[in-house]
């Protein structure tokens, strides 16, 4: 049985949660990147969706017209450092409490993910037409005037996963640790290569 | 079959080819991915492995693009001399890359510089981006068709170093370039590594890096021995399947060079992501294809 979280999400749900644990989502989650956070953050405007317990997806998909609705054709993840600059105040403001992206975020997150409960986790990118396939349904979407990949998709999904947390509630954050032990191992790796490749003699 | 028979038959057959190519990876990315997929015991490593094969089952069968960002369309062409349709290649790869963006369908990638509109079509100044090589007396043409993301393509990048700095410096960088940029450009990463006298060439010889099969090894003896020394090592560092740390980082190292200035040593870096969406096929001159890359396709 996978651990899953079921919207609206509450604070004894993610409480536990540690950054390098996998979960699975239940419910609604949006589609939200660049602009809805700037729109909301430095344009001080109200957003369409009410995301307090929801979960917002950092991705610009692929949709396509199916009669009067529409229907998910792909939807990977995309960079959520992206996001960096406006999630804390994102967080504050709407009180969402997963943010599923790819790769890292740094402190500005970690601090908005502590204070006020929210976790950010990973979905694998590349792997779009999986996360498509566990969407059951594209409930509505706003803001379609900023274009398909920044627009709000409100869409209800089933077992979206596999997340991996990145940063919980404690600000634990899994790439910034994984970033100091690269980093720590490179020195030494370029330096016995180096003693190797002195081809200029 | 006359010319506009021709232009018209190749046109197609390289549009469904650049449909296929960006649902299907090819037969030594797939088989690399396994091999580098059975070396990992983590959970968390295990778990990203089987996301990107059960999605790569999904896209197969769904017939969809196997990530949502398709590139801006690349051909890397070795045209035959004695080709008959050289004057009309560009179109026929223009109409394809159009093409298949409807039947795939492909994102919308095409943004023109300054006017900063998306063209809708994948087309625009220059795009798809064509490059060059000519086969002297050879009657067919070798399409590489390439689609890279937005961020495996963020880590590219070059610099122009003093000949003091050595192969040391260009093993410094490369090193650099993959613990910032390579975290997030969706590991394990093909790493192409250009090296010339100026940045230009050094650039365009990484991108022609990435095509080179999975195992091909550079023609210098010290050279082949460089990329090997760069796969260990990188490696070593452990980036693992979507930077969660694991037992590897790349998917292989190629270098490609060009005689350099006595005074520069140039390098550059490209960086194909896991979903290396490469193809690879031969039309000659009557209009009959190969494909190389991809075994058993059919278009």
């Amino acid at each position: 049985m996978n651990k899953t979280l079921t919207t609206p999400i509450k604070n004894e749900d993610i409480e536990q949660l540690r950054a390098g644990d996998i979960v699975y989502l239940d419910g609604y989650l949006i589609t939200c990147r660049d602009m809805p956070h700037r729109r909301l953050v430095e344009l001080g405007r109200k957003l369409p969706v009410d995301l307090q317990g929801l979960a917002i997806f950092h991705a610009g998909p692929i949709v396509a017209k199916d009669g009067e609705g529409w229907k998910m054709i792909s939807i990977g993840p995309t960079t959520s450092m992206r996001m960096e600059k406006h999630e804390k105040e994102f967080i504050e403001q709407t009180g969402v409490k997963l943010i599923i992206g790819k790769g890292g975020m740094g402190p500005n997150t970690e601090e908005g993910c502590k204070t006020h409960k929210a976790l950010h986790a990973v979905f694998p990118g590349g792997c779009a037409v999986l996360a498509a396939s566990e969407v059951e349904e594209i409930e509505r979407v706003e803001w379609l005037e900023l274009g398909m990949p920044e627009a709000m998709w409100v869409c209800r999904v089933k077992q979206f996963g596999p997340l991996i947390i990145s940063i919980d509630t404690e600000g634990n954050n899994l790439f910034e640790t994984n970033k100091v032990k690269f980093n720590a191992k490179k020195a030494q790796l370029v330096a016995e290569i180096n003693s190797q490749v002195r081809f200029i003699k | 079959m006359n010319n506009e028979q021709a232009v018209k038959t190749m046109t197609s057959i390289v549009a469904k080819f650049t449909d296929y190519a960006g649902k299907h990876l090819p037969d030594d990315i797939m088989g690399k991915l396994q091999e580098l997929r059975n070396a990992e015991d983590s959970p968390l490593a295990k778990v990203v492995y089987d996301s990107m094969f059960d999605n790569l089952a999904k896209a197969a069968e769904l017939n969809r693009p196997c990530c949502q960002d398709t590139g801006v369309i690349q051909y890397y062409i070795k045209a035959g001399s004695e080709f008959p349709l050289l004057a009309d290649v560009r179109t026929i790869l223009t109409d394809a890359a159009y093409a298949a963006t409807q039947t795939a369908p492909l994102r919308h990638n095409a943004v023109e510089i300054f006017e900063e509109k998306n063209t809708g079509t994948n087309t625009g100044e220059r795009i798809p981006w064509i490059d060059w090589q000519i086969v002297p007396n050879s009657k067919s043409i070798e399409v590489e068709v390439y689609m890279a993301g937005g961020g495996c393509s963020l880590p590219g990048q070059g610099k122009t170093l003093m000949p003091a700095a050595g192969y040391e410096g260009i093993v410094e960088f490369v090193f650099d370039v993959m613990t910032s940029y390579g975290v997030n450009a969706c590991p394990p990463l093909l790493v192409g590594i250009g090296i010339g006298g100026s940045i230009d060439v050094a650039a365009n010889l990484s991108k022609r890096a990435l095509f080179r099969p999975i195992g091909s090894r550079q023609h210098n003896p010290k050279g082949a021995e460089m990329e090997l020394l760069l796969e260990k090592g990188l490696n070593e560092i452990g980036l693992g399947p979507q930077g969660i740390s694991g037992k590897n980082s790349v998917m292989g190292v190629h270098i490609e060079t060009a005689a350099r200035h006595p005074s520069t040593i140039s390098v550059a870096i490209s960086i194909g992501c896991w979903a290396h969406r490469r193809g690879t096929i031969r039309i000659n001159d009557d209009m009959s294809y190969e494909i190389t890359s991809h075994k058993g396709a059919t278009l």
